[in-house]
């Protein structure tokens, strides 16, 4: 049913949003903590910096990343002198793009969780002689297991629904930043309905399972906390 | 006046000014970016009060939104196609008027692109050459054309990243992301672009010839200002500045 160029452009899009999804994970993580922890006046700032890309149109986020990773850009220049070659028209570029527009995706849930968690079992932990990175990993981490989840499927999730950035960004290269939206795009562009109709109906199913999943298994949050 | 009949008068007042309606809105293909902007400023002056809304866009996509019923009086698109389309469709008030030829040419913000020709482009040095998306848009199919047609293509594929549009992929070109594109020469000789590096004109038998073309849309039936400024189109101001675009006018030769 779906072609080959389609299934090119779902597979690019499932490797793009489980790459972001695992840095996201380990950057994200100590943001998150630190956030929940913290009781400095930076809290507020740095949370609002997250929280950025909720608001942002992707066309900001875009027309930045463009500026910025371009051969005139400070990270286009820096990335140019480590060897690395320039971002955009890159997988790597979308994969740093979608980090910074998926951040609050995975941050916000996972803060939630830590908040959640509290100070009473670590200060238990830590009269158990657990040093604080034993505490994290042994006491807050599986407390907030439910967050973890919910945040990683969430940055998925909404790394797979990326598209103005891709789009400014990508260069349209097949198999490398044509992922399934700017596909559909293009189908639509070209005139093609029954293949975006198509490429649309999975990305709905999928979509849909995914939220499907989020909120059935949610509602039972009694065990996890 | 009781309150319900000033109501009433009001509402007719707003009716019958609106039926003398001063407002067109415009959608246009992005090569016409810079040249509409002075046919409309150069329409205004001569229609005083005449209120004229562009909208700039793929064709492609304007086409779609005119079949599912978008507010624009008139549409200039880059492939006479898809008004031709259009008009065969009953969606339009008027034929598919023919209003320009587009040129295509080789642009570079920091190399001199006049010094080059599509030969240059197999050079090691150039690493991204940016065109249209040739799916979708008419621009991005001649560059394609005309790089089949010098035998490049399969050569200069890899290196080639694809614009949402054409002034997409002058923007591409221009922030240096791509070092050279092939853009439309209406968006080239623009002073913001051709301050910098330079343009080289591709030979226009290397590609089909690409017709633009623009209609009255439905919606625009009656309206005497979408008419008017239809008419407009083909009136001397406008043709120069056309001319000064680098749009070839029908009735001129295709040519150097």
């Amino acid at each position: 049913m779906v072609n080959s160029s389609d299934l090119q452009a779902l597979w690019l899009t499932v490797r793009l949003a489980s790459t972001v999804t695992v840095i996201l994970l380990l950057v994200g993580t100590p943001i998150a903590w630190w956030l929940a922890r913290t009781r400095t006046w930076w809290k507020g700032p740095i949370g609002a910096v997250v929280a950025l890309p909720l608001v942002l149109p992707p066309s900001v986020l875009g027309f930045y990343l463009l500026l910025t990773m371009g051969p005139n850009g400070p990270v286009g220049q820096l990335t140019h002198a480590l060897g690395l070659g320039l971002l955009p028209f890159t997988f790597w570029g979308l994969v740093v793009a979608s980090v910074f527009y998926s951040l609050p995706f995975m941050v916000q849930p996972l803060q939630t969780a830590f908040e959640a968690v509290g100070d009473r079992p670590l200060e238990v932990a830590a009269t158990l002689r657990a040093s604080p990175l034993d505490a994290f990993f042994t006491v807050a981490m599986p407390l907030a297991a439910p967050g973890f989840l919910t945040a990683s499927i969430l940055t998925f999730a909404h790394t797979v629904g990326e598209f103005g950035v891709v789009l400014m960004i990508g260069g349209n290269l097949p198999g490398v930043t044509r992922v399934a939206s700017v596909q559909i795009y293009d189908h639509v562009e070209a005139l093609e309905y029954m293949q975006a109709h198509r490429l649309a109906a999975v990305m709905l199913l999928f979509s849909f399972l995914v939220l499907l999943a989020l909120y059935s298994w949610r509602p039972n949050p009694k065990k996890g906390a | 006046m009781k309150p319900i009949q000033s109501l009433l008068f009001a509402c007719l007042f707003w009716c019958a000014a609106s039926a003398h309606a001063k407002k067109i809105t415009i959608a246009a293909a992005a090569d016409l970016k810079f040249a509409m902007d002075e046919i409309v400023t150069s329409f205004q002056q001569a229609n005083a009060r005449a209120e004229v809304d562009v909208v700039y866009g793929s064709s492609g996509k304007f086409y779609t939104q005119i079949q599912q019923g978008a507010p624009y009086d008139l549409y200039f698109s880059a492939d006479i196609g898809f008004p031709r389309e259009l008009a065969k469709a009953g969606l339009a008030a008027s034929e598919a008027r023919l209003y320009a030829f587009g040129r295509i040419v080789l642009w570079s913000a920091k190399l001199d692109a006049s010094k080059m020709t599509l030969a240059n482009l197999t050079d090691a040095k150039i690493t991204r050459i940016a065109i249209a998306n040739p799916k979708h848009a008419p621009y991005g199919k001649r560059a394609e054309e005309a790089l089949r047609a010098s035998g490049l293509w399969e050569k200069v594929e890899p290196k080639i990243v694809y614009g949402e549009n054409i002034a997409h992929t002058a923007e591409l070109v221009q922030t240096g992301n791509a070092q050279v594109g092939i853009i439309a020469l209406a968006l080239a000789v623009n002073p913001k672009l051709a301050s910098k590096g330079g343009y080289w004109l591709i030979p226009d038998h290397l590609y089909e010839p690409l017709e633009q073309g623009f209609i009255l849309t439905k919606r625009a039936e009656g309206n005497t200002l979408a008419r008017r400024f239809a008419d407009y189109m083909g009136s001397k101001p406008a043709r120069a500045i056309m001319t000064k675009y680098g749009f070839v006018l029908p009735g001129e030769v295709v040519g150097k």
